[in-house]
């Protein structure tokens, strides 16, 4: 099909481009934006693929709530634009030796890789299709049955993640004024309100 | 070239014509959910409510809609311009993209995707970077607010949202939403929809999805006593119809989400001839037309909610309780052998 090879070119593309997108853009804002917009592409890549699930998922979790949160705070900063730019020529070096150093690693790391024969022969064959089950069903019954240990343990140690960053910055502050939902509810007339007769001219 | 005409044009015009016959009547709802709005609030306050243009008000929407389309849009000289008009677009077109996922009666749809409720998920999360966008780039206080307001709403209130679909999926056994609505299909007619075994599910998520759609009485973002407009303070013209249709339509989409979550979809409420004679489509629509007067009946009569006592409501009351009923419905389905397969 033409098309697939198209919309792939298309996709592939734009997932680049907006990846390139969000580390030259000046605006932190923009390069939140063309986040997105890579992660959309790469969600088109997976539907290409056939893996609709994963496409799906990619959407709700990374554009739907992390991405939220990174425009929430980006949004948030107060920042200089013309300072940004002039800091650009000055760390220009360093982070271009960074980048050097990186790219020579990822060379020497792809160059290096070597494949058992037994890897290939596996590679090779095709995998056995069990094309009555859609993809959903397929990732349940790896991550829920297959490995459903290894899954559990994972979602604990994102738990225990989480407690661990609320607990180390939840602060208890003396002296808030917090609205009691219970106690108003179980508040009665008799117990805050008096009725008393006041004579004219003289008050409470 | 008949070739072409055959493999790529032709599918690709009967697609857009499918769109199209989505598209139109959509349009024309929101513009009648508009006058139906203010209809229903004006019998509840006791008013007349619309009734100069056209016979009873009728042609009221279309006289809105003529009006907003001559006024001048303005672009605030501090606002991010690309943004700025690109927000009320985004907000536009994902209400619209949605129904693509919608089936309307039994095989009338126009994606039958096997990861339909997810699609609808995903679509419904995204809906909060319009207003996030359009109070970013207007570059003033009361958009920013608002859109600050929203993206936390909206992020909170979708978490009980997804542990509401996941108890539907665990009942239905599948994400496909026509496979949904099959799903409730049975001799009981009315009692064999989901919202009679998973109420307290299908009371949450009506709330959340007022919350979702940003509608009384958690409509925080828009709050005009407080930010005057919220986040479409500083639109004018189109970019605010673009808005306004935007979010009349999801609130529309969001009924038709809870109709076939919830309400059977197309099915009628029992299976006596009088009512299977009713095309599938028009239950739909009655059911659909049904929650929107919810959403209306709640706007005339509650007061707007307080910031935290909305973020309570969605972090300590309905995210524990949703989570513990996934566990209790999985439960309940595992133990008494009902997983269906």
């Amino acid at each position: 099909m033409i098309i697939s090879t198209i919309a792939f070119y298309l996709f592939a593309a734009l997932t680049i481009a907006s990846a390139f997108m969000v580390i030259s853009a000046k605006n932190p804002v923009h390069s939140v934006l063309y986040l997105i917009l890579a992660f959309f592409n790469s969600a088109a890549l997976f539907v290409l693929l056939g893996a609709e699930f994963l496409a799906m998922i990619l959407i709700v979790v990374y554009v739907g709530a992390v991405a939220v949160l990174f425009l929430f705070v980006v949004m948030m900063l107060d920042i200089n634009f013309a300072e940004l730019r002039q800091g650009f020529l000055q760390y220009l070096p360093i982070g271009g030796l960074v980048g050097i150093i990186l790219l020579i690693e990822l060379i020497l790391v792809v160059s290096g890789w070597v494949l058992t024969p037994d890897a290939i022969k596996i590679g090779m064959e095709t995998a056995p299709l069990v094309s009555n089950l859609t993809n959903t069903e397929q990732l349940g019954q790896v991550i829920y049955t297959q490995y459903a240990y290894l899954f559990q343990i994972a979602g604990m140690i994102l738990l225990v993640a989480m407690i661990g960053a609320i607990v180390l910055t939840n602060r208890k502050r003396p002296g808030v004024r917090k609205q009691n939902i219970a106690r108003q509810v179980y508040r009665r007339p008799e117990e805050s309100m008096a009725v008393r007769k006041v004579e004219p001219g003289q008050g409470v | 070239m008949v070739e072409f005409w055959d493999i790529y044009l032709l599918p690709a015009l009967i697609i857009v014509g499918k769109i199209l016959l989505i598209v139109v009547p959509l349009l024309v709802a929101v513009a009648y959910l508009t006058l139906y709005e203010r209809k229903v609030m004006a019998v509840m306050q006791l008013r007349k409510g619309p009734n100069v243009v056209g016979p009873f008000g009728l042609l009221q929407p279309i006289a809105d809609g003529v009006k907003l389309f001559f006024k001048e849009t303005v672009v605030p000289t501090g606002a991010n311009k690309v943004l700025f008009l690109l927000a009320p677009m985004v907000t536009f077109i994902l209400s619209l993209i949605a129904w693509a996922v919608i089936p309307f009666d039994e095989g009338m749809v126009l994606a039958n995707i096997n990861v339909g409720g997810l699609y609808l998920f995903a679509i419904s999360s995204l809906g909060v970077y319009g207003i996030i966008v359009a109070g970013w780039a207007s570059n003033s206080r009361y958009p920013f607010l608002g859109a600050l307001r929203s993206a936390a709403q909206m992020v909170s209130y979708e978490v009980s949202i997804g542990f509401v679909i996941v108890t539907v999926l665990l009942c239905a056994g599948t994400l496909n939403l026509s496979g949904i609505v099959m799903s409730q299909k049975g001799d009981l007619g009315l009692l064999n929809w989901w919202f009679v075994p998973l109420f307290p599910m299908f009371i949450i998520f009506f709330v959340s999805i007022l919350a979702e759609t940003n509608r009384h009485p958690f409509d925080l973002p828009e709050a005009e006593a407080e930010l005057v407009a919220g986040y479409q303070t500083e639109y004018s013209s189109m970019a605010f119809a673009l808005f306004f249709l935007g979010e009349y339509a999801n609130m529309i989409l969001m009924s038709a989400i809870c109709t076939i979550l919830f309400l059977g979809g197309w099915l009628p409420p029992a299976d006596w001839a009088i009512f299977t004679w009713i095309p599938g489509i028009i239950w739909f629509g009655i059911k659909i037309a049904v929650l929107l007067f919810v959403f209306i009946w709640v706007r005339a009569t509650l007061p707007r909610y307080r910031y935290d006592q909305l973020m309570r409501l969605g972090w300590k009351v309905f995210l524990p309780f949703s989570l513990l009923w996934v566990v209790v419905t999985a439960g309940f389905l595992v133990y008494f052998d009902k997983v269906p397969a």
